[in-house]
């Protein structure tokens, strides 16, 4: 049988549908049939992804941070060193770090360009909350009789906090616009279905549908980040009299 | 309150404090002792080391030459952590932590000290109360909710927590507008009347340091010991041109301030009519003599508390007083 050649169908599943057919703006048909074997599965590996980046890039970022704290000369350097990995153009980072023999195509290859996205963000916020920990209180909670460990949990991570959440909020949302990059060396996320779409003559339902995954799971963090902070640091929210 | 630790006399001994680097020495050959359960008032203009002398007694900054001596042991023979829960402190921005309630914050030195749950919410209680607050209304605020002379109490609540036998206060009403700072200092009084605290007590206005010291040090520039004396001594016998220039030339009115109408002879008030001004014998002398002037000078009614008439106020009866304790030195 011979098809007229105005009509080009893809091969989904060996089944055609009108959706794929017309390419309309967007048809719900074809995310709820594609949900668990495109949809899913790419917004799962985008929350891991976003997830383990964050998580290495905070107690990165901590560490650096604490130190920098104890050792005023320590920031500069980070500092310098975070903003070169913050401002390389995240595609060039990718590539450039797939060139990086041990790591090649791979999940950590990803990662470790994530987590140098977020140093910078993260690094800074720390910093400046436990500097922003006002002279009195710190001289008050010495006076009283605590020693360094007791003043740093106990007063100064916690006037901190409204930040480093600050921070976190930046760093997650950027991760999780960055991640959906990260099929282009070969490591599933969002991005796999943006860049399908793409490649398929801008299939725009599935363009959409992904895009706006993204979109909807960086208000979902930011939001969940918004609560946390809400639950462990009640006092910001007192009016000042 | 429950039966109070006892206060601890304090010494300083021949404090020495240079900082590295520094041309000069910020205390130099500091020695004075404070009683138990005195009031001593550091004073000086800035850069007299008032504040410095004050940071080494709980060892915030580390001493240079000397030794401090609290209740007869050297500040020095323990760690600074343990000596510095034991010693309160209060500061002039109070540094409440802003993340902690009320109550939380008064908790602070017991909680460091491993007091059970129970112990820490009665003290926390008693406290509260003695510094005239509602514990169930205040105590679950936010320091951010407090005004600056609420915030101030519980800066001193917080430092009277564990009972210490030994109080620093720099600067403590320093930021308080004039009327609160008066009414914050007169509760501390009537808190110190109570407690019976030693208190090392920093500032840099005379006119304060008089009404709360039972001695007052005042300081120099390069942190020595300009004179060390009761206010009264301070005013009527400055020991140099430095500390009469700093308590200043009225410090004869000043020392009026000192006494009060039941302290002096009055003359019999028989003869005068009921439409004089009448004062309670509690007044100062110094107030006293502005109500006298106010009234053109005509004579005054001294009365008791319940009203009754004592006898009469007048500028000779000032003068007589002053005539003869001037007879007496």
């Amino acid at each position: 049988m011979i098809l007229p050649s105005a009509v080009v169908i893809p091969n989904y599943g060996g089944s055609a549908y009108r959706c794929e057919r017309h390419n309309p703006l967007f048809c719900f048909d074809w995310v709820s049939r594609n949900w668990d074997a495109v949809l899913w599965p790419a917004l799962r590996e985008h929350i891991v992804l976003t997830v383990v980046a964050v998580a290495l890039g905070f107690a990165i970022s901590t560490a650096l941070a604490l130190a920098a704290y104890r050792l005023r000369w320590l920031e500069r350097p980070v500092v310098a060193v975070t903003l070169v990995f913050y401002t390389i153009p995240a595609i060039a980072l990718f590539e450039l770090l797939v060139g990086v023999s041990w790591l090649g195509l791979s999940t950590l290859t990803a990662e470790v360009a994530l987590v140098s996205y977020t140093l910078l963000i993260l690094f800074r916020n720390i910093l400046t909350g436990l500097r922003e920990v006002p002279e009195d209180v710190r001289d008050a909670a010495r006076g009283m009789g605590m020693n360094a460990r007791q003043l740093l949990w106990r007063v100064e991570l916690p006037l901190a906090l409204p930040a480093i959440v600050a921070g976190l909020r930046i760093a997650t949302v950027t991760v999780i616009s960055l991640a959906t990059i990260a099929p282009l060396i070969s490591v599933e996320s969002l991005g796999t279905p943006i860049f399908a779409a793409i490649s398929d003559n801008l299939f725009k339902t599935e363009l959409i549908a992904a895009g706006g995954l993204a979109v909807l799971l960086a208000v979902a963090a930011d939001g969940a980040f918004v609560l946390i902070q809400r639950r462990l640091a009640p006092w910001t929210r007192v009016r000042t009299r | 309150m429950p039966p109070t630790r006892t206060a601890l006399g304090l010494e300083l001994r021949d404090v020495t404090k240079r900082y590295p680097g520094a041309r000069t020495a910020a205390i130099t050959g500091l020695s004075l002792e404070v009683g138990a359960g005195e009031v001593c008032v550091l004073v000086g203009p800035s850069g007299s080391g008032k504040t410095t002398a004050m940071r080494l007694i709980n060892r915030l900054i580390p001493l240079s030459g000397g030794d401090i001596l609290l209740g007869g042991a050297s500040v020095l023979d323990r760690s600074a952590v343990d000596l510095r829960r034991e010693i309160g402190y209060v500061i002039q921005q109070v540094g409440l932590f802003p993340h902690l309630s009320v109550a939380e914050n008064i908790a602070t030195v017991p909680r460091l000290l491993g007091w059970s749950r129970d112990r820490i919410a009665a003290r926390t209680q008693e406290l509260l109360e003695l510094i005239g607050m509602d514990a169930e209304e205040i105590g679950p605020r936010y320091p951010a909710a407090l005004s600056g002379g609420q915030r101030q109490r519980v800066g001193v609540a917080r430092a009277l927590a564990a009972d210490p036998p030994l109080l620093l206060m720099d600067e403590p009403f320093g930021a308080i507008d004039p009327i609160t700072r008066a009414r914050l200092q007169d509760e501390f009084l009537a808190l110190q009347a109570r407690v019976r605290k030693t208190v090392v007590f920093v500032t840099h206005d005379i006119d304060e340091a008089i009404k709360m010291g039972d001695r007052v040090a005042v300081m120099r520039a390069g942190g020595t010991l300009a004179q060390y004396a009761t206010p009264d001594e301070l005013l009527r016998a400055p020991a140099d041109d430095f500390v009469a220039q700093f308590v200043g030339s009225d410090r004869a009115l000043k020392r009026l301030a000192l006494a009060t109408l039941a302290d002096i002879e009055l003359a019999d008030a028989s003869g005068l009519n009921g439409d004089h001004a009448r004062l309670p014998d509690t007044t100062t002398l110094r107030d006293a003599l502005a109500a006298l002037l106010t009234g053109d000078g005509r004579p005054l009614l001294v009365v008791d508390s319940s009203q009754r008439v004592l006898g009469k106020f007048t500028i000779e009866a000032l003068s007589e007083r002053l005539r003869s304790e001037h007879a007496q030195l």
